[in-house]
């Protein structure tokens, strides 16, 4: 097996807190992000990243935990962009955008002045690509922890979520109070974003929540079995990235590491494709049943996509 | 403030604030604000990579800014464009640490990439800044019409036989060569907030396009410059101003526009949901 599994992998401390932390967090960003991708709110889970390290850089300026300034700046992220958006998509979309772009300016006062105060140059590269192989293993149950109440967040709320998240006229209709269940939802998303984006670097955190939940929502429609699976998807993705990243340590000539985050990255996103191929057949195959004086006749798969 | 160094800085600021005023109001109106933030970071990958293969790295721009803006219209045909959005964005993030990795003596020239170095533009570089900007704008007014149409009534657009993917694919690309000319000057984070921030500010003023197209370009100017001038004297950097006023223009706008909304009507609600 020593061909598969480096030597060390398995009794390494740092593989074992990454596979752990690498673990929880895909699954907790993956049952998130399956509500994310249905609706259309990946530039929202995206941009609480920013904000998440906007919270981080203020947190190492003050010299305080960093885990609370990546807390604090993702939730306040999410309020502002609940305070500056409308229910419309398109200006949902500039909201996020206002939020971010003030967001991101205020990181870059932090970062300079963390930097012309303290000296510490490594600051920034940490903050926006973070390493799973760098966590303090003290930061394990805590992840944990939050990431547990917001899956608990989001099953508690499932059915209203579901119905808000696909139709939110019927929902409302119904007698739900939309703006309560897309209160709770945002406060999720800021949590397990937050968590993530401080646990796994916010390259990371952004892949796993959209990319599992989107190739999952590609080969079933069925809720819950999308949410498994997503979760599923992460979970394999992770740690094959994992696994792949400290392997690479011992090919070619200079011994040079490839980035753990780009090593599961690179796997979310050849799986999302392959899963684009895999949905077109599957397609193609219902519709040659369908109408078979057609073969070759592909549905439209997505309303008002043309 | 305005001799030497700084005469570049100013000349440089204008020009990136007239092409983000112009494009800036396409985003807006298409609502294609995250594929404005994720083009500028893939191409900030580019500039990694061209600094670890020692080519240009203008040109590791915008190959790959040209790249990310051709991944994100081809994949968004089908599937659903904020999904791949954020999943180019993710990849390029990537790959742009992978390069990284191997680089490290470049990294903190690189990390001036992302926010920006206004004040350091040397004469060698208004050119190449010249010429992309010049090319973006003849671009828009070329497609104006259509692109236009399709911004704004896509179903009306498609039945008089405008081809929307097609004109997305174009906008992604002037988009990408916008941002190849800006990020050497503010940054690939912040060019992102020129063009969200002025442009949503002077849609809600102005309705009318040619008028709106106007008012975005002078609020990013001035956006622009008082950045320079508030960055000048404080010493912090310009990122934090440009951030700021652009998200300040738009909440004064809109504040505005809502009291305005509110003090004339006799039915509130009616009158916020009209304006909004």
């Amino acid at each position: 097996m020593s061909w598969l599994f480096e030597p060390g992998f398995f009794s390494s401390a740092q593989v074992h807190t990454a596979l752990i932390i690498g673990g929880v967090t895909a699954v907790v960003s993956a049952s998130i992000g399956v509500f994310t991708v249905i609706r259309g709110q990946s530039f929202a889970g995206h941009a609480l990243t920013d904000t998440a390290a906007t919270g981080g850089s203020a947190a190492v300026l003050v010299s305080i935990n960093p885990l609370v300034g990546f807390l604090a700046g993702a939730v306040l992220g999410a309020g502002a962009m609940e305070a500056v958006g409308v229910r419309h998509v398109r200006s949902r979309d500039l909201a996020t955008g206002i939020v971010l772009g003030a967001s991101i300016g205020l990181a870059s006062l932090f970062l300079y002045l963390t930097t012309t105060t303290t000296a510490t140059t490594g600051a920034t590269q940490e903050i926006l690509f973070g390493s799973i192989f760098v966590t303090a293993p003290s930061t394990v149950p805590v992840v944990i922890v939050f990431g547990v109440l917001a899956v608990l967040v989001v099953a508690a709320g499932f059915r209203p979520l579901l119905l808000t998240s696909i139709d939110p006229d019927l929902a409302a209709a119904s007698g739900l109070r939309v703006g309560v269940v897309e209160l709770a939802y945002m406060a999720a998303l800021a949590f397990a974003v937050g968590l993530s984006s401080i646990a796994v670097g916010a390259i990371l955190s952004t892949a796993l929540l959209i990319g599992p939940a989107a190739t999952a929502l590609r080969l079933t429609k069925r809720i819950v079995a999308a949410v498994a699976l997503a979760a599923g998807l992460g979970v394999a993705t992770t740690w094959l990235g994992i696994l792949v990243a400290y392997d690479s340590a011992d090919w070619g000539a200079g011994h040079d590491t490839l980035p753990v985050s780009f090593c599961i990255v690179g796997l979310v996103f050849v799986l999302y494709l392959v899963s684009g191929l895999a949905f077109r057949v599957s397609e193609g195959a219902r519709a040659a049943r369908r109408s078979p004086s057609r073969p070759g006749a592909a549905p439209r798969m997505s309303s008002g996509s043309s | 403030m305005f001799s030497g160094f700084m005469t570049n800085a100013w000349i440089v600021a204008t020009m990136v604030a007239v092409v983000a005023g112009v494009v800036g109001l396409f985003v807006v109106l298409r609502g294609d604000a995250f594929p404005a933030h994720a083009i500028p970071n893939g191409a900030f990958a580019g500039a990694a990579g061209a600094a670890l293969i020692g080519a240009n790295e203008l040109l590791g721009l915008g190959v790959f800014a040209v790249a990310a803006a051709l991944t994100i219209g081809w994949l968004g045909r089908r599937g659903r464009h904020d999904v791949v959005t954020a999943l180019a964005l993710v990849m390029m993030l990537a790959l742009g640490a992978a390069f990284l990795s191997h680089t490290t003596e470049y990294s903190q020239e690189i990390f001036s990439l992302l926010f920006g170095e206004v004040l350091g533009v040397s004469t060698t570089a208004l050119a190449p800044v010249a010429l992309l900007g010049a090319g973006c704008l003849i671009a828009v007014g070329a497609l104006y019409r259509p692109l236009l149409l399709s911004s704004s009534l896509p179903d009306v657009a498609a039945a008089r036989g405008v081809h929307n993917h097609l004109i997305e694919m174009a906008f992604l690309v002037i988009l990408a060569l916008a941002t190849a000319m800006t990020v050497p000057v503010v940054g690939s984070l912040l060019i992102f907030s020129l063009m969200v921030g002025p442009p949503a500010a002077a849609r809600v003023l102005a309705s009318r396009p040619s008028r709106a197209i106007t008012l975005s370009v002078a609020i990013a100017l001035l956006t622009a410059w008082f950045s320079i001038a508030s960055s000048y004297w404080s010493n912090w950097p310009i990122g934090f101003f440009v951030g700021v006023y652009s998200a300040a223009v738009y909440g004064v706008a809109k504040g505005g526009a809502l009291l305005h909304a509110r003090l004339r009507a006799p039915t509130p609600v009616l009158a916020v949901s009209a304006a909004a």
